[in-house]
């Protein structure tokens, strides 16, 4: 039960939720764009997000496309996190997003609703940033095409009126080697305690982590240091945690030192996925 | 575009009828269906999508009514568990204890006929990787393990 | 047939897996109003003030209710708990102000708009603190408080409610006897009893005066009787109706949202009001399970013969008293454990903080001791190079021994424990080692507890059964017990079917429990159910039959004893042929030429314990239950040294039930306390800020074990009869819980080769304890 009311829009075309964005904006309400909401309606049951009217996406036919086309793999903000692993054109994709809550509520959360909504952790952005792929805004001036690791860059990422609509990923990345390590508190369905992932071309790894800090990331430093083969593994990864890019968590879930351990350790496991430890 | 901006009067399609409803767009679907429609099966456990009780099939799949706008199921197929008619895992859940109090039993059955139904040669991964969308307090889940598994191998165990 | 040992399907199966089963909380009518609670943010503040204007004005509301409403106190052992707070609160989640609106999403939204002053007070956030000379108090009037339980003893200014000692033999002489001293410290916090169909309670106060309460309660006749007695109405004047309870654990046992669905329809002219708990006010709001701290000495003979036991006991009963002293007193009666132990002193303490306050939970305070024990017998074993499971066959008790209590021990009244550590020996494969290092590196350890528990009920608990009759023949059976899960309304009928020599399915079992219609049962609590409702239906079948046979004696011209029943039909033993069927005597027999005799004939019976005795208040002597079932668990784990987790591979139980009634039902509840014992050892707390705050108050945070992360179980029934339980038969439903968190510490502090002596034993821990818990020492 949602303790109050709100509008319900679902339109049929970009520019039609665009434009209704901004006119619910400019009439003094609070819209907001709605995927698989499932964030939204279970932070609204206990008053911590309020709204006057959402606009669900999930109409829009280009936010419904999942192809790979012209190299590249294209996926809607409105596909759900099953039918992307269903679809496994991604499998570094498909294996990180079936860890994210449990396997009903997959089919519900969308993967524009995970890259934007509220919980810091937002998994399916991993793979993403690790493959260097964009996504396609689209806001009162039309669309642009923005790195999925700057959409939250307060500069480079959204407006508040803007939605994204699609995901861009080079087919060339689809299949590369990759490693995937979750470790939770406690048990499977959980937030993470920490999430990695790695993808590998001919050059380097590319890493993206969640639960570190309260944002997702890629560090250049720290992926310098992981693929330096001339010092061991142990000193590669601990110079690695030694140049973290924020302040790292403390909660429920973990202490930060448990933290740095539990990464140290996951962190040797990916690279041992990458038969870079002897 | 649909704009359902106050309670509207909505056609839904449940349990195969057509059922006419009173809705707000802010309601969710477990609040239509309990509250409106008198279909308690769908139980409220924590109205946070953690539970699982509340656990209904739209267009075949699992949702958590919970997690889910009534508006947002127009047009979509709602089963139920009342809309279960002696299907096979109902007799296996029966005969294999798969619950004791059964408040989360409703949630448990959608799931396991959606799954017998999406994947009837499911393996133990699958069947782990469904059914942990649910929570039960007072099994142990061997009893729920054995129910899945005598409808997926198509032998009731005894 | 027999319809012992039968594995009789559920009554209740087809409405459970069909969605036809009513729980109180699917009782939602369109002309009833929706109430919910503001809860306190702070764990103890002075409220300075409520403006209740702004929600008073709010769409839909028709009352905004605060403690200067009706205030009473209400506590079944000490009256000291407001329903709804008054100038101050002392825990965090409690109920400071109450709306009713015609919605809930009305009532949700003016709930918000009630503004509360508060000025913080000092925390009293854990037992160490409250038990400090300079603790604030948290009830400025504990000497004064009514107590309906006249054994306790609140001490006047301090936060302590009570003390129970146990004074057993001669501890000089134990010490002296005593080769080797072992001690230890345990913890264990508070948690949630997490039953999956939240609180919830419908009150309506008819023209005339009568209350009319439906609630998932396990206590419907104590609901009656409590706010009977708070606010002064006959009790004949309130019906309390329970249908189907969505699990209780213990956690619907204390009158709770009664008072409050009470209270608010009063404000309301006696209106039809629902309250029901969000799963966040159910985790914070209402009763949790009791925190506890003990300290154990305990003293053996260099053969393992302990000698002595020395154990205080401090219980965390949160910001009010609820069943904590209770429990209190069950530990300390009971916590020698199965164990012949001669010489034993014990302090058990029940004291207040600014926590959740408590209520009974699965094992009622027994996990507590239990799990002190059992790790201080695994120190015990190692100290002395021993087999834990050696130890444990040689200290268990067996007929003669007394109980901490000085209660005479018989095999009847317990059962045959060295039986059951013997078949746990087999069936967890203790003869291959309980530390073995796999070749991959991880390590499976095996940990071994042993268990025991009485129902520690007032000395008149008591059931009653109630048959009557139908024009077929068929049974109509009606108890007070409410079905909360483990089966007992189908495990009753199976005693009746057997008692009369029928066929379970003519036996028609009344699902609900109607205050004004069942014969009343004490609680459903206790695992006393088929014990107590079980004996009382037997006497029940006896009353009935003799009905039958005097009615059938006229009609066949015989005496009555010179028939028997079977199958709904009396006949004569003599000549089985000539008898006659129920459906001719039922209703009052009609003779073939005219005029009729007799008329329906209704069947009761009862129960009532025995022999039991308060505890002195000096030395602990007496008698608190008819029965210890006892047994034996394991759990075994596959322990990974470099990562500091752990898996669970099984747990196992072999308890001696006396009389298994129906074998899947009892293998289920076996193991669902087992797994329920696995949540306590390794996920399941409280956790509270500095401040007090309760942080975990969602399943995202307050984790249970899910499908999958459960262990393989193994359950074996030994059965040594108990003469006076039903066809034998002890009570079970509770156990599986009992020694399972004892036996996983010490199969975890086997295999890290570390002391966990607190609960739950998370990776986290495990790393922190084995490492220091810094980063840098890797």
């Amino acid at each position: 039960m949602i303790p109050f009311n709100f509008e319900y829009y679902k339109p049929k075309t970009i520019e039609e939720a665009v434009d209704l964005f901004n006119s619910l904006k400019s009439a003094g309400k609070k819209p907001v764009y709605y995927g698989g909401g499932t964030e939204i309606i279970s932070m609204a049951r206990v008053h911590n997000v309020h709204m006057d009217a959402v606009i669900d996406i999930k109409g829009i036919p280009e936010c419904n496309v999942h192809e790979v086309k012209d190299g590249e793999l294209i996926i809607g903000s409105g596909v759900t996190l099953t039918e992307i692993a269903e679809l496994n054109f991604f499998p570094l994709l498909s294996l990180t997003i079936k860890r994210i809550a449990d396997h009903t509520v997959q089919g519900k959360i969308t993967l524009g609703g995970n890259l934007m909504g509220p919980i810091i952790y937002k998994e399916a952005s991993l793979p993403l940033m690790a493959s260097n792929s964009k996504v396609i805004i689209a806001g009162r001036n039309g669309k642009r095409k923005v790195l999925v690791r700057d959409i939250y860059d307060k500069e480079k990422g959204l407006n508040p009126c803007e939605m994204i609509v699609q995901i861009v990923v080079e087919d060339k990345f689809l299949n590369l080697p990759y490693a995937h390590v979750k470790r939770t508190k406690n048990e499977k369905i959980d937030y993470p305690l920490i999430t990695i992932v790695g993808l590998k071309d001919e050059k380097k790894i590319s890493f993206a982590f969640s639960g570190i800090c309260e944002y997702p990331f890629r560090s250049p430093k720290m992926e310098d240091v992981l693929n330096n083969n001339s010092i061991s593994v142990n000193k590669r990864i601990k110079k690695a945690i030694t140049n973290i890019p924020g302040k790292i968590l403390n909660d429920l879930n973990g202490s930060s030192e448990y933290r740095k351990f539990m990464l140290h350790t996951m962190l040797k496991e990916a690279l041992l996925d990458f038969q870079e430890v002897e | 575009m649909i704009k359902i901006a106050k309670a509207t009067v909505l056609n839904l399609h449940i349990n195969g009828e057509y059922r006419e409803v009173l809705v707000k767009p802010s309601d969710t679907l477990l609040y239509t269906l309990r509250n409106l429609l008198g279909l308690t099966g769908a139980k409220p456990g924590c109205e946070n999508g953690d539970c699982g009780a509340c656990t209904v099939l739209i267009d075949n799949r699992p949702i958590k009514s919970c997690l889910i706008l009534t508006v947002e199921t127009i047009g979509k197929r709602i089963l139920t568990i009342e809309g279960l008619k002696d299907v096979p895992i109902q007799k296996s859940f029966v005969e294999n204890w798969g619950f004791q109090c059964g408040y989360c039993t409703s949630g448990f059955l959608m799931v396991c006929h959606s799954l017998a139904q999406i994947h009837p040669n499911a393996n133990d991964h699958t069947i782990e990787e469904w059914l942990q969308s649910n929570l039960c307090r007072c099994t142990g889940y061997e009893e729920i393990e054995n129910a899945i598994k005598s409808i997926l191998t198509g032998t009731v165990r005894t | 047939m027999s319809q012992i040992g039968v594995d009789t399907l559920r009554k209740e199966a087809w409405d459970k897996v069909t969605g036809a089963a009513k729980y109180n909380s699917d009782r939602l009518e369109s002309n009833m109003l929706n109430a919910r609670i503001l809860t306190s943010p702070y764990a103890h503040a002075l409220i300075k003030s409520i403006d209740t204007s702004k929600a008073l004005k709010s769409d839909g509301v028709l009352a905004v209710i605060t403690g200067d409403y009706l205030p009473v106190l209400t506590g079944s052992i000490i009256e000291d708990r407001p329903p709804i707070a008054r100038d101050k609160v002392r825990y965090f989640g409690e109920p400071v102000a109450m709306v009713v609106a015609h919605s809930e999403q009305e009532v949700m939204k003016a709930t918000k708009l009630i503004e509360v002053d508060y000025e913080p007070l000092p925390v009293v956030n854990s037992i160490n603190q409250s038990i400090s000379s300079q603790a604030p108090l948290i009830h400025e009037n504990i000497g004064k408080y009514f107590c309906p339980d006249t054994t306790v003893q609140p001490r006047a200014g301090s936060n302590l409610l009570d003390h129970v000692r146990i004074r057993k033999g001669d501890m000089d002489r134990g010490w002296n006897e005593s080769d080797i001293i072992i001690d230890l410290k345990t913890f264990l916090p508070q948690s949630d009893h997490l039953a999956m169909e939240t609180r919830n309670a419908v009150a309506e106060i008819l023209p005339d005066g009568r209350v009319v309460i439906s609630t998932s309660s396990q206590a419907p006749f104590a609901v009656k009787e409590e706010i009977s007695k708070i606010f002064g109405i006959a009790e004949g004047d309130i019906i309390v109706n329970v249908p189907y309870v969505g699990g209780a654990f213990g956690g619907k046992a204390t009158v709770d949202l009664e008072f409050l669905a009470y209270i608010a329809s009063r404000a309301v002219g006696g209106r039809k009001v629902r309250i029901a708990n969000s799963r966040e006010e159910d985790i914070s709001s209402s009763p949790s399970k009791v925190g506890t701290e003990s300290t154990v000495k305990m003293g053996a003979t260099n053969e393992g013969i302990i000698k002595a036991l020395e154990a205080t006991y401090f219980v965390d009963c949160g910001a009010y008293a609820g069943t904590g002293p209770r429990m209190a007193k069950a530990i300390a009666s009971d916590c020698t454990g199965p164990y012949n132990i001669e010489n034993v002193h014990c302090d058990s303490y029940s004291v207040y903080t600014n926590h959740s306050y408590v209520t009974s939970y699965r094992g009622f305070g027994h996990v507590a001791f239990t799990f002190a024990m059992e790790r201080a017998m695994d120190k015990l074993a190692n100290s002395l190079n021993m087999d834990p499971l050696d130890i444990r066959m040689k200290n268990a008790i067996s007929e003669g021994d007394t109980l901490a209590t000085q209660a005479k021990i018989t095999l009847s009244n317990t059962g045959d424990l060295k039986a059951c550590i013997l078949k746990l020996k087999e069936s967890i494969n203790w003869e291959e080692g309980n530390r073995i290092v796999e070749p991959n590196g991880m390590i499976r350890a095996k940990g071994i507890g042993c268990f025991w528990k009485t129902s520690n009920s007032p000395i008149n608990a008591a059931s009653g059964v109630a048959i009557t009759l139908n024009s077929d023949g068929s049974i109509n059976l009606n108890f007070g017990a409410t079905e909360i899960g483990p089966g007992m309304k189908t495990t009753i009928a199976q005693i009746l079917a057997e008692k009369m020599k029928m066929d379970i399915d003519n036996i028609h079992v009344f699902m609900e429990v109607d205050t004004q219609l069942s014969p009343k049962h004490w609680k459903t609590v206790a695992s006393m159910t088929t014990f107590m409702v079980g004996n009382a239906v037997i006497k029940a079948a006896e009353d009935l039959m003799e009905q039958l046979k005097s009615l059938a004696a006229i009609v066949l011209a015989c005496t009555p004893e010179e028939l028997d029943v079977k199958g709904q039909r009396v006949y004569l033993k003599d000549d089985p042929d000539r008898g006659i069927q129920f459906k001719k005597l039922v209703q009052g027999y009609e003779y073939p030429g005219g005029s009729a005799i007799w008329g329906p004939i209704i069947g009761r019976g009862t129960y009532i314990m025995k022999h039991l005795v308060p505890l002195d208040l000096k030395t602990g002597k007496g008698k608190t239950g008819v029965s210890w079932t006892l047994g034996a668990q394991g759990v075994e784990i596959e322990y990974d040294p470099i990562r500091y987790t752990y898996r669970l591979l099984k747990a196992a139980t072999a308890i001696d039930v006396g009389k298994v009634i129906n074998p899947k039902t009892a293998r289920g509840l076996i193991m669902g306390g087992m797994s329920m014992g696995l949540g306590l050892g390794t996920r399941e707390e409280f956790i509270y800020s500095d401040n007090g705050m309760l942080e975990n108050t969602s399943l995202r945070t307050y984790k249970l074990i899910h499908f999958g992360e459960n262990p393989e179980y193994i359950v074996d029934f030994i059965e040594t009869p108990q003469i006076d339980g039903p066809f034998g038969a002890r009570g079970l439903a509770e156990y599986g819980i009992l020694a399972i968190p004892g036996a996983l510490a010490n199969a975890i502090s086997l295999a890290v080769g570390m002391d966990f002596d607190k609960l739950p034993i998370s990776p986290e821990l495990i790393w922190k304890t084995k490492t220091g818990g810094k980063y840098d020492s890797l």
